[in-house]
Formats: C-alpha cells, structure tokens, sequence
C-alpha cells in the first residue's frame, strides 16, 4: 500500500475525529463539577449551616455536638444516596433509551421502576422483610416487568413498548395503593417513598448495600457498554457490526438490575431515567453519552432533593415529588414538539 | 365477568352486525343489574338475609341499609363511567380512550384536591364544580400536547399524554396533600376510587349533573355514528360537527368529573364495557351508548362485591379491582395489530 496520503487530509479526520471525544470530555468534567457543587450544597447549606473545615473535621472523625448528628445521620448520607440512585437510575435510562432507540422507553415509564417498587412494597407489608430480601424482591419485580413487557411486544423498542408499559404500571401502582391500604401503621413518608420515591428514610447499611451491588454491576457494564453505542444504529446495523441481538439483551438486563438496586434503596424516583439520557445527549451534541446521563441523573437526584427538602419551610417534600412535577411536563414537551418517535 | 358473558354470547358471525345479539345483550343487561344489586346488598363481610331490608327493627338494618346507599352510589358511578367510555372513544375515535386513561379523572382529582387544600372549601357542592374544570382542562390538555405533532392525535400519542399528564398531576396532587395533614387523612382512601363509605347525600349532590350528562350522551348518539363516518362526510350529513363534539364534551366533563367527585379515579370501567359491548350489538352508538351504561354499573357493582370478599377480612376498593381486571383487556387492545381510529 502506497497510496499518497496528503499531511493535510489526516490532519482533517484527526481534528474531526478530536472533535467529539473533547466535547465529551468537557461534558464530563463539566457535569462532575456540577455534581460536586450540588454535593456540597446538599451538605452544607439549608436550613443547618455547616462550613467547609468543619465538615472535613467531622469527617475524619472529631465530633461536634448538634453538627456531627446532623452531618453524618442526615445531610450526608441523603447526598451520597443521591448520588448513587441518581447514577444508577441515569444510566439506566440511557441504556434502555439508547438500546431501544426511543426517547421515551425509559425504565421509569415502561414499568420496571414501578414493578420493582410493587414486589419491594409487598416483601414488606405482607412478608414483614426488610433490608437484602427487599433488594431481592425489587430485582425479581424488575426483572418480572421487563419480561412480561417484553413478551407482550416483542423486541421492538416503538411506542407500542411504552404503552404496554404504561398499562403494566398503571395496574402495579393499584397494586402498591392496596398494599398499603391493608397495612396497619399508615405512615405517609413510606407510602410516599414506594410510589413516587423519597431519600428520607436513608441509612448507612442502605447505602453499603446499594454500593456493593452497584460495584457488582459496574464491571460488567463497562465490558457491555461498549456495545451500546452500535446498538444505537438499530439491530441490522449492530448484527453486521457484530454486536448480536444477545449481547444488547445482556445490557438491557444489567439497566433492569441498575433500576431494581436503585428502588430497593430509595424509591421509584420519577422521571429521573427518563430526563438524565436526553440531557446528556444534548449536552453532548447528540451523541449519547452513559457517564453523562449517570452524571445528570446524579445532579438531577440531589438538586431536586434539595429543593425537595427545603422549598416550602416545615414541609418535607419526597425527591420523587420534585422530579415528578417537572419531569411530566418535559415528557408533554416532547409529545407536542414531535420529538418522540412516530413508529408504533 | 360481565365481559365474559357478554362475548360468549356474541350472535353468529353471519349474521349482519351481530344484530340478534343486541336483545339477548338487553336481556342479560337486566337480569345482570337485578343481579348485582341483589348480591351488592345481601353480600358481604357478613350476610344478610333478604327479610332485614324491609325490616327496620332487626340489628342488621343498618348494614343493610348502608350497602343499599352504596349499591345505587355504584350504579350511579359505573353507569356514568360506562357511558363516559363509550363517548369518548366516539369522540375521538380512539379505542384507548378511557377517562383514566387520558388523565380526565386525574384532573378532576387534582382540582379537588387543590379546592380543599388551598382554597379550603369543604362542600361537596362547592367542589364537584372544581372537578368539572379539572376534567375539561385536563381533557382538553391532552388533546391539544397529542395533536400537536406533524402526525396529529393518534390514539398511542393520546393514551402516552394521557400517561404523562396523569404522572405530572399525582406528583402536584402528592405536593399539596403533604403541606396539608389534614386533606390527606380525608383523601387517603378516595383516592383509589372506592364506592364504600359515602353517605347518600353524596349521591343527591352528583345525581343531577350525571343526569343531564347522561341525557347529553344519550341524545348525542346519532352524532357520534355521524362522526364515526370522520368529519367530511358527518358534515355531508348535515351534522354541525363543531357543536356536536362540544355536546359530547360536555357531557363527558359532567359525567367523568361528577363520578370522580362521588367515587375518586376508576380506571377501565370506561375502557373494558363500551368493546365489550360493541362486539355484540356491533358499532350503532344508539346500542353501544345504553348498553354501556347498563354494563358499566353491572361492573363497579360486581367489582365492588368480589372486592369485599375476595381477600378477606379487609376490602378491595373498586379503583383497584378495575384496574387488576382492565389491564389485561387494555394489553389485548394495544397487542391487536396496529392500532386504527375507530
């Protein structure tokens, strides 16, 4: 092979080639810091100060009356809890988003979310579990949802998908409404939490429980990820590219246990796969990126929990409330513009 | 159940429009109100024998008579939802449309919530005003986010508004019932749509919009087999389409918001009863329109009697039931084929 290649045209691709991966980066670095000054204002304002040195001091250890409590039983743990639901539950959605090609069939609206919740709810009412067998339940409601959707469309990703899931959901909600009218203690925060979402009831073993089984996915979501951008070309396109239909089967699964892990911990949190994809997207000139969505679902969780906590002074709002009220609309938008897919 | 009965019935495909159905459909839709309201009476946590109805001396009168109140509230409330159904999906001639579907009772719901929350009117009589204009805007909110698209309203788009519009209003709904304690304790159980519990004044507040509602949608039935023909040629007929689909919305808004206002959001009653019905007596709304009304309340009624004994010793709600039996005829209509405008 001899051919010339002129100095000039590499250096074209090369810069085109540059182009996106440096945006991504930026994008990336960007959503970090925005994460990080969402972290810290979680943590540190409200309606309880506490500054910078002495949060380091609390967290090494000395302990200040009043601030130590406040610090590491609430302010820090709904923060690091944000952090990684949001995650989890960005890349979720970006991963089904991306997989099923529809902006719209995103684990939160096609019932998985929901699915999850109703099997956690019923391991608690009527099984009287609690801690890894809720977890467990959540995966197998998950896991329950996504097959019985699956079966009932088959493999494609069009809005037949979304509204089967929107039935499935409609009827799992009754389910979870009726659990909850059969239990004896009516406690508004917990009802709250399985339906729309809510960070209120954190504690550490929650946190270390939904750590380890997000450390367990990781690994095999990298391996798998790197199919996900073919994936996006949809399944002709990917099988020549040698991606088989198995393996973005496989990474659909691990965003079912992302999403299970997720709502075992905290809640369906509403819309939160459904918003995180798109904005990294458009953050990141059309290009789907999944650090960017589990980055925006992160930002998008503990801002909102913020505003959650303290918007309206003495009221405790649950995070799903906040995502709720503004994710919907931007659903709406998206229904009026035309920006959803018109395949059925 | 009622579904099951009416299709096993279904007249022999032969015949033209499944017409020799519609008197067995008559018949059934009598024996099964008589039915129903007899089972919904005697029928219980605890039995009753029928002599205590008539026989205000013995103790069990007064369960007795509190479940005749809540019998005629689930007619009243089943016959409206029945109808809504049927006229909507009329109206827009989509399969999907149901008033839980779309958002219409979440609507109401919300703008009662709003009512008692924030504007603190406790009336009865006050607020079913409210869930009218939750109803209409909501209905008309869909419909307009659906229709904006380069392809206009077509059912998958409507149902997935409706979808979203009912996410965004629960999450409002949610938002004010937690500043407000007491509005909570009240909505608790309402709000998965229950016919139990209600006192008959209740009734008499909601009986009267019902009934122009319902008069409404029963004159309107020659419009709506007009506007199945689509707008052009019902024009042709001499219909003044503008006027009629503002007739037929009406009506739904009185018929969905004053049932939502008596027994909270039930889902599918409107979705489930008008296909069932229109598969025997066929797409004539001067059947489906009466048809769906009767089925309807045979369906709130006998959910609501399973629901008190399936699962004893506590209740289903009505709400709950509809929705465990109409998801499953929901995925079957999503499932058939594509989905085409009735």
């Amino acid at each position: 092979m001899s051919a010339v290649v002129s100095p000039e045209a590499v250096a074209v691709v090369r810069r085109a080639r540059r182009r996106p991966i440096r945006r991504t980066q930026w994008v990336i670095g960007g959503l970090s810091l925005a994460l990080l000054g969402v972290v810290a204002a979680r943590t540190l304002l409200g309606d309880f100060l506490i500054t910078v040195p002495d949060f380091l001091r609390i967290v090494t250890g000395t302990e200040i009356p009043g601030a130590s409590y406040v610090l590491m039983e609430s302010k820090l743990p709904r923060a690091v809890l944000g952090v990684l639901v949001g995650g989890a539950f960005g890349v979720a959605g970006a991963i089904f988003q991306t997989t099923l090609r529809n902006p719209l069939a995103s684990p939160d609206i096609v019932g998985v979310s929901v699915g999850a919740s109703a099997f956690a709810v019923f391991s608690i009412v009527t099984l009287h579990q609690s801690g890894p067998m809720v977890a467990v339940a959540a995966v197998a409601g998950a896991l329950f949802v996504a097959v019985l959707v699956r079966s009932q469309v088959g493999s494609s990703g069009g809005n037949r998908l979304v509204l089967v899931g929107v039935g499935v959901s409609a009827a799992l909600l009754s389910v979870i409404q009726y659990l909850f009218t059969r239990a004896d203690v009516w406690d508004v925060q917990l009802l709250l939490q399985w339906l729309t979402g809510s960070l209120s009831r954190v504690d550490w073993p929650t946190i270390r429980l939904l750590a380890v089984l997000l450390g367990v996915l990781a690994p095999l979501l990298v391996w798998l990820a790197r199919s996900a951008r073919v994936a996006e070309l949809g399944e002709d396109a990917a099988a020549g590219l040698g991606v088989t239909p198995r393996r973005s089967d496989a990474l659909l699964l691990v965003a079912v246990l992302l999403v299970a892990a997720g709502v075992a911990a905290a809640g369906p949190i509403a819309f939160v796969s459904f918003l995180a994809g798109p904005i990294a997207r458009a953050l990141n000139a059309g290009r789907s990126t999944l650090i960017g969505a589990g980055l925006v679902g992160a930002v998008i969780v503990v801002g909102a929990d913020y505003v959650a906590t303290y918007l309206v002074p003495d009221v405790n709002y649950p995070v799903g409330v906040v995502t709720g009220a503004f994710g919907a609309p931007f659903l709406l938008w998206l229904l009026a513009t035309g920006r959803a897919p018109r395949r059925s | 159940m009622t579904v099951q009965t009416a299709i096993s019935v279904r007249a022999d495909p032969r015949s033209p429009a499944g017409r020799p159905g519609t008197r067995t459909a008559v018949v059934l839709a009598v024996l099964a109100l008589a039915t129903a309201g007899v089972a919904s009476v005697l029928v219980g946590a605890r039995l009753i024998p029928p002599g205590v109805v008539l026989d205000p001396s013995d103790p069990l009168h007064a369960i007795a008579a509190a479940r005749v109140d809540r019998t005629l509230l689930g007619l009243t409330v089943g016959g409206a939802l029945g109808l809504v159904g049927a006229l909507m999906q009329g109206l827009t001639r989509n399969p999907l449309a149901d008033p839980g579907i779309l958002g219409v009772n979440a609507g109401a719901s919300f703008a009662m919530v709003l009512a008692i929350s924030a504007f603190g009117v406790t009336d009865l009589h006050s607020y079913v005003w409210w869930a009218f204009a939750g109803a209409a805007v909501a209905m008309v909110l869909v419909h307009a986010v659906a229709s904006a698209g380069r392809d206009g309203a077509t059912p998958v788009k409507v149902a997935i508004a409706g979808a979203a519009l009912t996410a965004a209003v629960s999450s409002w709904t949610s938002g004010v019932l937690l500043t407000d304690r007491q509005t909570m304790e009240s909505f608790r159980f309402w709000q998965v749509g229950t016919i139990g519990g209600r006192a008959s004044d209740v009734l008499l507040v909601g009986l009267p919009f019902l009934a122009v509602g319902a008069v409404l949608a029963l004159t309107s039935a020659r419009s709506l087999n007009a506007l199945a023909l689509g707008d052009d040629l019902a024009r042709g007929l001499g219909r003044r389409v503008a006027l009629d689909r503002l007739v037929i919305g009406v009506a739904v808004v009185l018929l969905a918001g004053a049932a939502t206002a008596l027994a909270g959001p039930v889902a599918f009653v409107g979705l489930i009863v008008p296909h069932g019905v229109r598969a025997v007596v066929g797409p004539d709304y001067r059947r489906v329109l009466p048809l769906s009304l009767a089925y309807g309340a045979v369906l709130v009624l006998v959910a609501d009697v399973v629901g008190r004994v399936v699962l004893p010793p506590a209740e289903v709600q009505v709400g709950i039931m509809t929705a465990v039996v109409g998801v499953p005829v929901f995925l079957r209509l999503v499932r058939r084929g594509r989905i085409g405008a009735l």
